[in-house]
């Protein structure tokens, strides 16, 4: 799978055309390739198997894929009892039905006994476009970080994603996978390493810090080029394991630039911010801002317009870089 | 059935002593399920307690989990852990929690408690059951109530559908719940005709009856369907002042009345 392209300009090797992907995509093919290499991996749906695009793994591996219906609270209770008898399940649906329908499934039949299922759910957030807002899940962070035994990984691309769910299989316990609907730009090139619980430095700088997590990675990074046109030096930190939280990153980073501002397609409450602020005011309180959906739902329309109307844009990650600025 | 007839009164004497000292969980459902569990213990079910993770083993999950002494019970007889332990339930630091926790005590497969998740659960060690090719089977307990849960139908439908002839659930039949009759409360019935209608082989029995609950449990292997067995039971079963009250699902007996309860199980 190849997303970036590169060519040798005096011997540099420089980034030439950027593909998108959605990190569903990347899901995808990932379970293929997890497939082929493990006999213990199986994969379940709800009915969503063309959306989540587990019909990839499925087209391959048909024995070792069961689409459960509409009917997500019994696929989560299925998954744990596979799990128990020594398979590795990934179960899919969209994070609004895997993390709040079958919230209590997650809880109690999988997370408590440590049980090894992958909760792997597409179109979260806002970027679901067009289906509005019962279909767009904004708290799906909070919910799965709250839950003991979890892991809560939320990768910025498709390279990040295909590396992501590897790691899911190889770690022996619970993992919530949060995958996005649209295709978005890549943040990684094909020699980044993904480790769990390991944040990532973009880009360094001594002004402020910007995390983002998911494709709001990408949206710090266009925000760091804005600030950069006025003069003030963004450090960008990619962070896709919310939990557990690589600490020592924020901690370090922090300490240099002492003011911060996050950034996620996710709720305000709850999410990567309040990770962060949990952070921050127990080991090097500095001030922050948080960019996210301000604890609202959202509605239809096209993911740019939707981005732009909740606040989710590189501008709105750089206006609240200078407030926080303000402040220190 | 001699041993059995033992076995069910030394499990009845530890749910009235285990309740009684912790002072808290459910007598009645406990007892109404004494003979079901006593039957898969002691009888039907391929396990050995020195080696209770052995991937050929049959499983056991208890949907209806408040219903944890009956199971506490028949594992300490079985020889899981000691029976010394049963005086520990829902003390603090004590492996026998309030409802069954899989990581904590040896034996049990599925933690359950929360209605309704349990036989999800069992459905999907049938499924890994089919899909390995191992000719072990699973054994899931319900409570009438708890087939109130939507949950229940859903994975009702998967077993059918995914034809689990390995799958055997149990409905606990005694007709009560917290609130009262079940019927009063929200009926489930009829509870045949739905498991039937559901794609489910049923077999109606006395749930009290070893006979008859070992020839149905053994039932089901030749076809190509999950089954249901509809238990007909008393709950507070064997308890004079228990049997057939509601207020006995999750009420502990006095120091009296265990010694009373003592009294009718020598």
């Amino acid at each position: 799978m190849s997303i970036l392209n590169f060519k040798f300009l005096n011997g540099v090797k420089v980034l030439t055309e950027i593909k998108k992907m959605a990190t569903r995509d990347a899901y995808g093919n990932a379970l293929v390739e997890l497939g082929k290499e493990h006999e213990d991996i199986v994969v379940l749906d709800a009915d969503l198997s063309k959306s989540t695009k587990t019909n990839t793994f499925a087209k391959e591996f048909p024995e070792r894929f069961f689409d459960m219906g509409i009917a997500e609270q019994n696929m989560m209770g299925v998954a744990a009892g596979l799990a128990a008898a020594g398979k590795v399940p990934f179960a899919s649906s969209f994070a609004i039905f895997a993390t709040g329908r079958a919230y209590e499934q997650i809880r109690n039949s999988i997370c408590y006994s440590k049980l090894n299922v992958k909760v792997a759910a597409t179109h979260a957030g806002l970027t679901v476009g067009e289906d509005g807002a019962t279909h767009q899940a904004l708290e799906d962070i909070a919910l799965m970080r709250a839950i003991p035994n979890m892991t809560v990984l939320v990768p910025a691309d498709g390279v990040e994603a295909l590396q992501a769910v590897k790691a899911a299989y190889e770690l022996n316990g619970p993992v919530y996978i949060r995958l996005g609907r649209p295709k978005v730009d890549a943040v990684f090139t094909e020699d980044y390493e993904f480790k769990i619980g390991k944040a990532a430095y973009l880009r360094k700088g001594k002004d402020v810090t910007l995390i983002g997590t998911g494709f709001m990675t990408s949206e710090a990074l266009k925000a760091a080029d804005i600030l950069a046109a006025e003069g003030i030096d963004a450090e960008v930190i990619n962070i896709s394991t919310i939990k557990p939280l690589d600490e020592e990153t924020i901690i370090e980073s922090a300490t240099k630039t002492r003011c911060m501002v996050t950034a996620e397609e996710h709720n305000i409450i709850g999410g990567l911010g309040s990770a962060v602020a949990e952070t921050l005011v127990s080991h090097c309180p500095v001030p922050m801002e948080r960019v996210g959906v301000n604890d609202t739902f959202g509605e239809s329309g096209k993911p740019a317009d939707l981005m732009q109307k909740y606040g989710l844009t590189a501008k709105d990650i750089a206006d609240a870089a200078k407030k926080v600025l303000a402040r220190k | 059935m001699q041993h059995l007839e033992v076995t069910a009164k030394k499990i009845r004497r530890h749910i009235i002593e285990m309740i009684g000292t912790a002072n808290s969980g459910h007598p009645g459902g406990s007892l109404s399920a004494t003979e079901i569990v006593t039957s898969l213990y002691f009888d039907v079910m391929n396990i050995d307690p020195e080696n209770p993770a052995d991937p050929k083993r049959d499983r056991f999950v208890l949907s209806k989990g408040h219903a944890a002494p009956v199971l506490y019970a028949a594992l300490a007889e079985k020889g899981f852990f000691p029976v010394e332990e049963l005086k520990t339930l829902r003390q603090i630091n004590s492996r026998l929690q309030g409802h069954p926790a899989k990581h904590k005590l040896p034996g049990i497969e599925s933690s359950t408690g929360s209605l309704g998740q349990g036989i999800s659960t069992a459905v999907g060690m049938a499924l890994a059951g089919k899909l390995d090719q191992s000719d072990y089977r699973v054994f899931c307990l319900l409570g009438d109530g708890e087939i109130q849960e939507g949950q229940v139908w859903e994975a009702a439908m998967a077993a059918a559908h995914y034809k689990l002839s390995n799958l055997v659930a149990i409905v606990d039949n005694n007709g009560l719940q917290i609130d009262g009759s079940i019927s009063d409360v929200m009926s489930p019935n009829p509870i045949d005709k739905k498991w039937a209608s559901f794609g489910w082989e049923v077999i109606t029995v006395d749930g009290h009856d070893f006979k008859q609950i070992i020839d149905a449990l053994n039932k089901g292997k030749s076809t190509d369907k999950p089954l249901l067995i509809l238990a007909k039971t008393t709950k507070g079963k064997c308890i004079s002042f228990m049997e057939n009250l509601a207020d006995w699902h999750g009420k502990a007996p006095s120091a009296e009345q265990v010694q009373c309860a003592l009294e009718e199980l020598k």
